[in-house]
């Protein structure tokens, strides 16, 4: 199991503004190992985030994104909404958190 | 009467493929694109997004610094004021032009930031799908140190 994400969810005037920082190496597939074998790319795939179990977000990525990657967007929402972020990387492992929106 | 029944099945086998068939793509949808990250060059990325040649638009703003130190590391956001329903950002020169793509459902906010790699100075795209159509912004962004290689 991977390492838990931070989720911080902040309302104001109605937008729920969503951060989110994953823990993942993101192995871009471009770097070599101390023995100048290229170390194979391993990164997160997919993301998806809901509030109170309907989509807001759903975003694909490349091994091209910073290792541990950060994601902020904002959506129409209110104080209180049950925010759940759900990732799938290349090997298949898979993490989902949950957050409060506040 | 059989033969009614019999055809009824028939026509009740099909609308079963159909749907099936539409729920497919729309899981698609949100399956990995594999060839549009793999894509090399910009153009191969535009045409398998669908993007053709996507035209420039004052509406786009792409959030990003001019010198990034750390290549590994380049914020980069993406707000525009039309009712966008994907967003992309593109770095021309990485091994892989596209480094994320983001499915903007409705009552969601055209507004996307995250944190990219890039190997070297190179343009990077921001680019919009709304109302059907692509647009985009593009930016330079100088590297002093690369984030791919190493």
């Amino acid at each position: 199991m991977a390492d838990p994400m931070r989720v911080r969810a902040a309302e104001s005037g109605g937008v729920v503004d969503v951060k989110i920082l994953m823990k993942h190496d993101m192995e871009s597939g471009q770097r070599k190992d101390a023995a100048g074998k290229t170390i194979p790319a391993w990164f997160i795939s997919t993301i998806n985030v809901k509030a109170n179990g309907k989509d807001v977000l759903n975003g694909q990525f490349g091994p091209a994104v910073s290792k541990d990657p950060f994601l902020n967007f904002k959506y129409k929402g209110a104080k209180g909404d049950k925010i759940v972020v759900s990732w799938v990387d290349s090997k298949g492992d898979k993490r989902t958190d949950e957050a409060t929106a506040s | 009467m059989n033969q009614q029944r019999r055809s009824l099945l028939k026509y009740s086998a099909v609308f079963g493929l159909m749907a099936s068939a539409g729920l497919i793509s729309v899981a698609q949808a949100q399956e990995w694109n594999k060839a549009a990250f793999e894509g090399k060059s910009l153009d191969e990325v535009f045409k398998i997004l669908g993007a053709g040649s996507p035209e420039k638009s004052g509406a786009i703003t792409l959030n990003a610094p001019d010198i990034a130190e750390n290549g590994a590391v380049v914020p980069v956001g993406i707000t525009t004021t039309l009712k966008a329903e994907q967003m992309a950002i593109l770095v021309e020169k990485n091994p892989s032009s596209l480094a994320a793509q983001f499915f903007i459902p409705a009552g969601t906010e055209s507004f996307v930031t995250t944190r990219i790699k890039m190997g070297q100075t190179s343009n990077v795209y921001g680019l919009v799908k709304a109302d059907g159509k692509w647009l985009m912004a593009v930016k330079e962004i100088k590297v002093t140190l690369g984030g791919c290689g190493g």
